[in-house]
């Protein structure tokens, strides 16, 4: 006779069901986002297919609406003629030096509200009252302030950013861990190296968020700006096509200010990954 | 070296969590603190670490500094408060790089603390690419890395498996065995206590007083012999009736709060 307590566990599991068991459903479908690459580029070109057709069968004016192959052409002529550069040289200056003035002024403010608490007690009514005006606005008085030329443009460009930059930068220092603080003055470590090791560090993916929105600002300020009073700049070089009724001009400025968008999105994307490797 | 905690007392706000604790940690010793959640066993530690400000009462420390010591009274964190930004080395580096150390002494300092707890090899990875239990380790490390003379552990092992906290608490024994390192240890868990304190204070609820001190005779090197059980069953059983009460109390105030 087998001895009972040595029978294999497993087997008579499957010999022992009786009667017509179901499998059990599976229920645990969906709400799972996946990527789909293809997809993104296919709508893209289906869009394009279907705006240069309704062109070409005359759905669409070509005068109010250009046709993709016409906004294509006047691209590769403003690259030609040397204008796309020209009107981008000018446009990236002023993006880069007031992008730069206002990060460097709202990382310093920013900092300062950050880890004093007399500085956050003065600076956040201040910021609070400044933050909402339309800087656009204030372009006029820089105008006065400044004069016509550069000056103006970088001012309203760095005042919009400044303000954004000061908010994200202390409010990336407050949600560094206060455990990590704790624990570095636990081992005796000074402010300024608590500083450096921890708090920057630490604020960084809070920091480059912000700068991503106020990139995103400082586009829309200097397109604003150049529609206001440049003579070269994407700004400028859109108003003015518009004014001349040269929409497929027009739309091929806005094709750049798009990839311009786009590049310094990628830009960022790619420093985030350089330096937030530890995420 | 000696903590010697007197009279002390904290409050936030008009919130007590400590009244008038008096508490010596002798040399050499492991002092475990147990209670129910709010009794402030972990603002006891800070006020004792130094980072928290008490509101009356004093701490102090007596006796001479081991050899090397560079930060006399030095946490291990419930949560490891490793910075992931930096690798395993680079953490324990850190708590060395204000001290005015040669250059071979700190890397010294680092590779033994690193070694001793089996993480030289995974000196170069950051803290996300480590076990909860590494994690600690490496939180160990940084503490052995400074000699210590007196060692506060706040719920080093409340956010690990139960598997992982067997492993650890040999890594206690086997430190406390070689380095006779002065601890004081807060945990809600009795068996940790039974198995790695010398004595156990028992606290009350919020606001936390000394209720009890129980001495554990077995050597630590002996509690998990089957001779040893019985007794150790006995403390653990009255540590319990001690506690429970408290704790049912404290966790109805939760509640209501």
């Amino acid at each position: 006779m087998p001895d009972p307590t040595n029978a294999p566990t497993n087997a008579p599991a499957a010999a022992n069901i009786q009667g017509n068991p179901q499998p059990v459903r599976f229920r645990g479908g969906g709400f799972n986002p996946r990527r789909h690459p293809w997809a993104a580029l296919a709508a893209f070109a289906l869009l394009v297919a279907l705006w240069e057709g309704a062109s070409r069968v005359g759905l669409a004016s070509p005068l109010f609406l250009p046709p993709p192959s016409a906004v294509g052409r006047a691209l590769a002529g403003m690259i030609a003629d040397g204008s796309l550069w020209l009107n981008l040289k000018a446009s990236l200056l002023r993006i880069g030096v007031g992008w730069s003035l206002g990060t460097l002024g709202g990382l310093t403010v920013g900092l300062l509200m950050g880890v004093a608490s007399v500085a956050r007690a003065v600076g956040v009514p201040l910021v609070s009252a400044f933050f909402p005006i339309p800087k656009i606005a204030l372009l006029p008085l820089f105008i006065l302030w400044f004069g016509i030329g550069e000056a103006s443009k970088f001012a309203t460009i760095g005042f919009g950013v400044f303000f954004p930059t000061v908010i994200a930068t202390y409010s990336a220092i407050d949600s560094v861990p206060r455990n990590l603080i704790r624990m570095a003055q636990s081992f005796g470590l000074p402010w300024g190296a608590i500083l450096r090791n921890i708090l920057l560090p630490g604020a960084l993916p809070g920091i480059l968020a912000g700068f991503r929105i106020t990139a995103s600002i400082a586009l829309i300020l200097v397109v604003a700006a150049e529609m206001i009073g440049a003579e070269y700049g994407i700004g400028a070089f859109v108003l003015m096509a518009g004014n001349l009724m040269q929409t497929d001009t027009l739309l091929a400025g806005v094709l750049v200010m798009s990839a311009l968008g786009l590049t310094i999105g990628a830009l960022l994307s790619l420093l985030e990954r350089r330096l937030l490797v530890w995420r | 070296m000696r903590l010697l905690i007197s009279d002390l007392t904290h409050r936030y706000d008009d919130l007590t969590v400590l009244d008038g604790i008096d508490l010596v940690l002798n040399e050499g010793e492991v002092l475990a603190v147990i209670g129910p959640s709010g009794c402030g066993k972990s603002t006891l530690l800070g006020i004792a670490g130094g980072i928290v400000a008490p509101s009356a009462g004093r701490v102090a420390v007596d006796g001479p500094l081991p050899d090397g010591c560079l930060n006399p009274i030095t946490y291990v964190f419930q949560d490891f408060a490793l910075l992931p930004w930096r690798s395993v080395e680079e953490n324990v580096a850190l708590v060395l790089a204000h001290h005015p150390l040669p250059a071979a002494d700190r890397r010294a300092r680092v590779e033994e603390g690193l070694r001793r707890m089996g993480l030289w090899e995974f000196r170069q990875a950051l803290p996300k690419q480590l076990s909860g239990g590494m994690r600690q380790r490496v939180g160990i490390a940084r503490a052995l890395a400074v000699r210590p003379a007196i060692l506060l552990l706040d719920e080093p092992l409340s956010a690990l498996d139960a598997q992982t906290r067997e492993l650890l608490m040999d890594d206690f024994l086997d430190l406390w065995r070689r380095e006779r390192t002065t601890a004081l240890y807060v945990t809600h868990n009795l068996d940790e206590a039974l198995r790695l304190a010398d004595r156990v204070v028992v606290l009350s609820r919020r606001p936390g007083r000394v209720r009890e001190i129980v001495t554990i005779e077995e050597p630590r090197d002996r509690r998990l012999d089957p001779a040893a059980q019985a007794h150790l069953a006995e403390v653990r059983a009255r540590l319990w009736h001690l506690m429970k009460a408290e704790a049912q109390m404290a966790d109805r105030e939760i509640a209501r709060a």
